[in-house]
């Protein structure tokens, strides 16, 4: 384990495993200016209360599997934000979005190598912009039906 | 040595210098001896203690018998505060007590009101204007006949703001009411004659002077009653038990006596306009605090969509230290209470950038901000959720 592995790091320190580094300074899927929205199924968008970011989640949905076949975000959040939504993307990629939205915070940190203890709600956000996207797709799917 | 990185975040802590720490050094061994005693070391020790007490007085513009030595800001600002209020309490003047401060003040002072509160004293927050000064109208309408205390920063931690001390004072000399004045982050830029500020008590520290870190002072002018809020061997006066921090007392007036040789901050001033020119020259950025009446170091900006703790981090692997009132990287998950006083504007604070220049910072280090910032702002406005 490296010596930046703290999984609860209580209060005030922003010390960060390598894996959420990693993430943070390279951010896999983050919605560019070259993608169109438009061409994505399902948009997401949450609020944090307790730190007042925002969180957006595009999905790409194939039709006849159900499987997420791209995953876009973008956020005013912190690294934790950042790294976490990283993860999740990866995560949820390849998956249906019913495997996708069974995805939990306590997964995505995991993944990370953990998160310090009041940095877990940004974990929180990109897993609730996501249900929000799935949630967003399934009444789409229904209105058009 | 040659340095690594760049650090701009002196209003946090400075480094200590090392002519002081040259100075300090005897009296963790060689002189060693408690002052109180009584063989002939302590009274070398003793003699170290006194030696800088006058000195810092000299600097204060005040007698040496009216100065205490503590164990830091914080603890300077609690004595003020607390132990003023309650002398009085204890006097049985009045019988509830009213006290007044600003919004923007340093928890260390905010705290202190609060837990005054719960004694049974009413205090008022003042705001401040947008530019983060405190309007004096505004003070001169909060004065009650009840009001004992008034305790208003001399300089801004997060804005750099000065306020008007001298002519806060003259308003509250007519009505004998004690005033205080928290001038951790001015010490270093500001004049600092306390008869001239008019002040009855004031607060400075070592650490934000190129001091050593624990150690503080609060100039108690000569006949303001004050209650200890320690309680033991009753060295300083009573006021502040237990044994003197020699050696970090020695350090603070080093730190002092090297502050008053130097020009005042005009080198930091020259980059601190040229770093904030350049910065401002980002779209959608916003300056946070007064831009003249501001410390020489100090430099606040807000970059909209960009969330403050991701900024400083990214400039952090750049090796590029500064801080953000973002409430991501609060432990308590609140904004800036300074940043939401002067803008009302919780997502300025998640946005704001600090950044604090000492006397080391060169054009150079400068540049290197500028640049990194301008690149990572960009690659946080890419991935941001608002626009
Ligand atoms: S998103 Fe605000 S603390 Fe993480």
């Amino acid at each position: 384990m490296s010596k930046y592995d703290v999984k609860d790091i209580g209060g005030y320190e922003w010390i960060y495993s390598e894996k959420v580094q990693e993430h943070f300074y390279n951010p896999k899927n983050v919605m560019t200016d070259d993608l169109k929205e438009k061409d994505f199924d399902a948009v997401g968008e949450v609020g944090s209360p307790a730190c007042g970011d925002l969180m957006k989640i595009w999905i790409k949905v194939d039709p006849k599997t159900k499987k997420i076949t791209d995953l876009r975000w973008k956020t005013f959040g912190c690294a934790s934000a950042i790294a976490s939504t990283s993860v999740l993307s990866e995560m949820a990629i390849g998956k249906t979005i019913n495997q996708a939205y069974k995805i939990t915070p306590l997964q995505i940190t995991k993944k990370l190598g953990g998160l310090p203890k009041r940095k877990i709600h940004c974990s929180v956000l990109g897993d609730q912009a996501l249900r929000a996207a799935i949630d967003n797709y399934n009444k789409k799917i229904l209105s058009a039906a | 040595m040659t340095k690594d990185f760049v650090y701009f975040d002196h209003a946090a802590t400075t480094p200590t210098d090392k002519r002081v720490l040259k100075k300090m050094l005897p009296y963790f061994d060689a002189d060693f001896a408690n002052p109180s005693s009584l063989y002939l070391p302590a009274l070398k020790a003793k003699k170290a203690v006194d030696g800088s007490r006058a000195q810092i007085a000299k600097f204060l513009n005040c007698k040496p018998s009216e100065i205490i030595f503590t164990a830091g800001g914080t603890e300077s600002d609690n004595l003020a505060v607390l132990g003023t209020a309650r002398s009085l309490k204890l006097k049985g003047e009045r019988v509830k007590g009213h006290i007044i401060t600003t919004q923007i003040e340093h928890p260390a002072v905010l705290n202190a009101c609060r837990q005054l509160k719960k004694e049974n004293f009413d205090v008022t927050y003042l705001p401040v204007d947008r530019d983060g000064i405190v309007k004096l109208d505004g003070l001169k309408k909060a004065l009650r006949k009840d009001t004992v205390l008034v305790s208003i920063m001399y300089a801004n931690n997060e804005i750099g703001t000065i306020q008007p001390i001298a002519e806060i004072s003259k308003i509250l000399a007519k009505r004998k009411i004690l005033f205080h004045s928290d001038a951790c982050q001015a010490a270093g830029y500001l004049p600092m004659d306390a008869k001239k500020l008019g002040v009855d008590l004031l607060t400075i520290n070592g650490s934000k002077i190129y001091g050593p870190k624990g150690i503080g002072v609060l100039y108690i002018k000569k006949g303001v009653e004050i209650e200890p809020i320690t309680f033991g061997g009753g060295q300083e006066n009573g006021l502040r038990s237990g044994t003197e921090n020699v050696p970090a007392i020695v350090g603070l007036a080093a730190a002092i006596s090297l502050l008053r040789g130097k020009g005042k901050g005009e080198s930091e001033k020259k980059l601190r306009d040229y770093i904030i020119q350049e910065l401002l020259k980002i779209p959608n950025s916003k300056l946070n605090g007064h831009r003249t009446k501001r410390l020489p170091n100090n430099i606040n900006i807000s970059f909209e969509g960009v969330e403050g703790e991701s900024l400083v981090l990214y400039l952090d692997k750049e090796k590029i230290y500064t801080s953000t009132g973002s409430a991501c990287s609060s432990t308590s998950l609140d904004p800036s209470h300074v940043i939401m006083a002067i803008t009302n504007d919780a997502e300025r604070a998640h946005s704001s950038l600090r950044v604090t220049l000492g006397r080391s910072t060169t054009k150079k280090d400068a540049d290197k901000l500028i640049s990194a910032t301008k690149k990572y702002v960009k690659k946080l406005r890419e991935m941001s959720a608002v626009k």
